[in-house]
């Protein structure tokens, strides 16, 4: 090992001597949506004294936004992300409901976002558990690439497959129903909803919600044998101690489409509660590092370096009081009582806490489609128009940040995003950097091995798609010529220079 | 290769939302009637890094890195067929929004001047792919055999012109299936 690097290093996010290291990449990162790399440093002994997770593209949303008319706003801003475009066409919504004043929202207007949106939990974490994650859970994590995905998973378990297939395509059906198209609908508009129900589309998804929840509960329990097959390994696995952050409902029930922030510190004590998030930005400062556009945020209170946190399904069902819901409560009771809590603070548990949040999704789905409401026509609500608007939501992947400006002619002025996967940013990058000193460090690295540090990202389900709205730069000069030859753009080092 | 009598078939995403991806899995339990006639090389659904020789390429999203341009030929090198898939593969879609922006100026913004942050600077590592400074379609960087417009086109669309292609006839999306949302 070379005298310059001394081993192991403090963190594995910065190697002292990166020059002197082997770079190895895994890139594109597979099976999680979005673009983003993982990159290693390692020395001649297979030791690992460098591990990151970059995201690597840069779109611009937060900028382009601006200077449009606020009631664009809910249908652009779900180009972010089709994977979870309701969820930001509802955070946006809600943004804009502060703008013209609308509370409360109409009965009608509420319960048919809320619908949407369960929808959405629903179909997103049935697209995560079954196409993306589940091949590593149910073949090993390092088994045969070719065979590691759906379509392996097809051939291997088809009633599985069928079920995540139905299970997502009911989801969407949800979805479509309420917003008018499967991907990227109209249905939020600021102040309430563009539509109600019909009775038709009521009865069609009445006809097979008994079905689902059925299918659901059997997801809960088949994500809690492929933990118990495997305890000491799925307790370890890319574990880390962290804060968490949630969305709760005023008595402390899980909500996942309004309520107040709570957070709590890796041992337990309450850091806020019950916080109006209107106020976010006091408590939530963002660390910029100058490897990856994606944004390090932090619990102001406790620091940069201490104040990282992680969100979604293993926080909030860590979090909340109860689930507002029988199947999953119980369900939720079993996972934190499950040997003394060990899957509860667990990367791996996290796909346990989604199917009993995909469970709680069903179940909300189910009583909405009995209340009379969905049906109502009062679908939108005004009141005194303001300058400010600040929308939250607890989206598949965890707490989303909407909060804009808009100036009297209507236009937005100001637009910042803080999504889901940038909350756990410091999160994965520091449990793939346990998978790694844990499972790589010193070995000869195989596709296996490296599947591994995918694997413990796939738990988070990141959508890195998401995480790309911010801008980049570039760093240096770069032609691009067209399939004739011709030049079609280039780039120079210096960012001032018109880009 | 592809195993005897089935297509090979690989999928990316560039500067694109997975949106179109989204519609595509939107075909349901077609999904399986699509598996016995096709094979996937490299897609966001499989742990294939690199597009291997392949009968079709389906490309969501426009050009807006170096890394996408390395992705966007390497599919062209290696499908006999190149599709466009939705608004953005096609024009550039919302992203080129950005077109008209000046760069070094919104980079100020998001990593330096705006509230609540620290250690603000812009992201510079080696690590991070060039950026274009405009997002381009496709066809403005390879040839492009085929386009489906919409944002996204809807999975009917999609599995009507996948199944058109399979069966060797001449993808055509009548009226109802073409949307320019
Ligand atoms: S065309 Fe629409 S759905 Fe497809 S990638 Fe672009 S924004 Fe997303």
């Amino acid at each position: 090992m070379s005298t310059f690097a001394p081993y192991p290093p403090p963190s594995l996010e910065t190697a002292e001597h990166p020059e002197q290291l082997r770079r190895v990449a895994i890139e594109p990162l597979s099976r999680v949506e979005g673009h983003g790399k993982v990159t290693l440093l390692l020395d001649e002994n297979d030791r690992v004294h460098q591990v990151r997770l970059h995201i690597v593209e840069f779109r611009g949303f937060e900028k382009f936004i601006q200077g449009r008319p606020y009631w664009e706003v809910p249908v652009m801003v779900q180009r972010l992300c089709g994977i979870c475009p309701v969820s930001h066409h509802l955070a946006a919504a809600k943004a804009m409901d502060q703008i013209v004043g609308a509370h409360p929202l109409t009965p009608t207007a509420e319960k048919v976002r809320r619908l949407m949106h369960y929808g959405q939990i629903l179909q997103s974490h049935a697209l995560h558990f079954f196409h993306l994650a589940s091949p590593d859970l149910l073949f090993g994590f390092d088994s045969d690439p070719a065979r590691r995905n759906i379509v392996g998973v097809a051939q291997a378990h088809p009633e599985v497959a069928k079920k995540g297939v139905l299970l997502r395509k009911f989801g969407q059906e949800v979805i479509r129903v309420t917003a008018g198209k499967r991907v990227h609908g109209t249905g939020a508009i600021p102040g309430g909803v563009n539509k109600s129900l019909s009775l038709a589309e009521r009865d069609a998804l009445l006809k097979d919600i008994y079905q689902t929840i059925a299918w659901c509960r059997e997801a809960v329990h088949l994500a809690r044998r492929l933990y118990e097959q495997n305890p000491q390994l799925y307790n370890e696995f890319g574990r880390i101690d962290a804060h968490q952050l949630a969305l709760i409902r005023a008595d402390g029930a899980m909500d996942l489409y309004h309520g107040g922030l709570r957070a709590r510190s890796r041992d337990g004590q309450t850091l806020f509660d019950h916080l109006d998030y209107n106020h976010y930005w006091e408590h939530i400062f963002e660390e910029v590092k100058p490897w990856s556009y994606m944004k390090f945020p932090f619990l102001r209170a406790l620091g940069p370096e201490a104040g990282w946190y992680r969100v979604g399904p293993l926080a909030r069902v860590a979090l909340c009081d109860f689930i507002p819901t029988p199947f999953a409560d119980q369900e939720r009771r079993e996972f934190l009582a499950w040997a003394e809590g060990a899957a509860a603070g667990s990367t791996l548990g996290t796909h346990w806490a989604r199917m009993i949040e995909m469970l709680h999704a069903a179940e909300v789905i189910k009583d909405l489609l009995h209340d009379p409401d969905i049906l109502g026509e009062e679908l939108v609500t005004r009141g005194e128009r303001q300058e400010r608007g600040i929308g939250i939501i607890e989206a598949p992947r965890g707490t989303l940040i909407h909060h804009y400006r808009v100036n009297e002619e209507d236009v937005v002025t100001r637009c910042n995003l803080i999504v889901s996967t940038t909350h756990n940013n410091q999160a994965m990058n520091e449990s793939i950097r346990q998978v790694a000193r844990r499972y790589l460090d010193g070995r000869r690295l195989t596709e296996g091995l490296l599947n591994h540090i995918e694997v413990a990202i796939r738990a988070f389900d990141p959508c890195l798609s998401c995480a790309t709205h911010a801008l980049g730069r570039m760093p240096l000069m770069v032609e691009l010529i067209d399939a004739q030859g011709r030049s079609v753009d280039r780039l120079t080092r210096d960012a001032s220079a018109a880009c | 290769m592809a195993e005897a009598g089935k297509l090979r078939v690989a999928t990316t995403s560039l500067a694109g939302c997975f949106g179109c991806h989204m519609s595509l899995l939107d075909i349901d339990e077609r999904l399986f009637a699509l598996l016995e006639k096709v094979e996937f090389d490299r897609t966001p659904l499989t742990d294939i890094k690199h597009c291997g020789p392949c009968d079709i390429g389906i490309i969501e999203g426009g050009v807006c890195n170096a890394e996408n341009v390395e992705v966007l030929r390497e599919f062209r090198k290696n499908c006999k067929i190149l599709i466009a898939m939705g608004a953005c593969a096609v024009t550039g879609g919302l992203p080129a929004q950005r077109n008209h922006l000046d760069l070094g100026a919104c980079l100020q913004e998001v990593y330096l001047t705006e509230p609540g942050l620290v250690n603000g600077q812009i992201p510079n590592d080696p690590e991070l792919p060039l950026p274009l400074d405009q997002v381009h379609p496709l066809h403005e960087v390879v040839k492009v055999d085929y386009f489906i417009p919409g944002c996204p086109p809807s999975a009917d669309a999609i599995w009507k012109f996948l199944t058109d292609l399979i069966a060797g006839r001449t993808p055509r999306l009548g009226h109802g299936l073409i949307e320019y949302d």
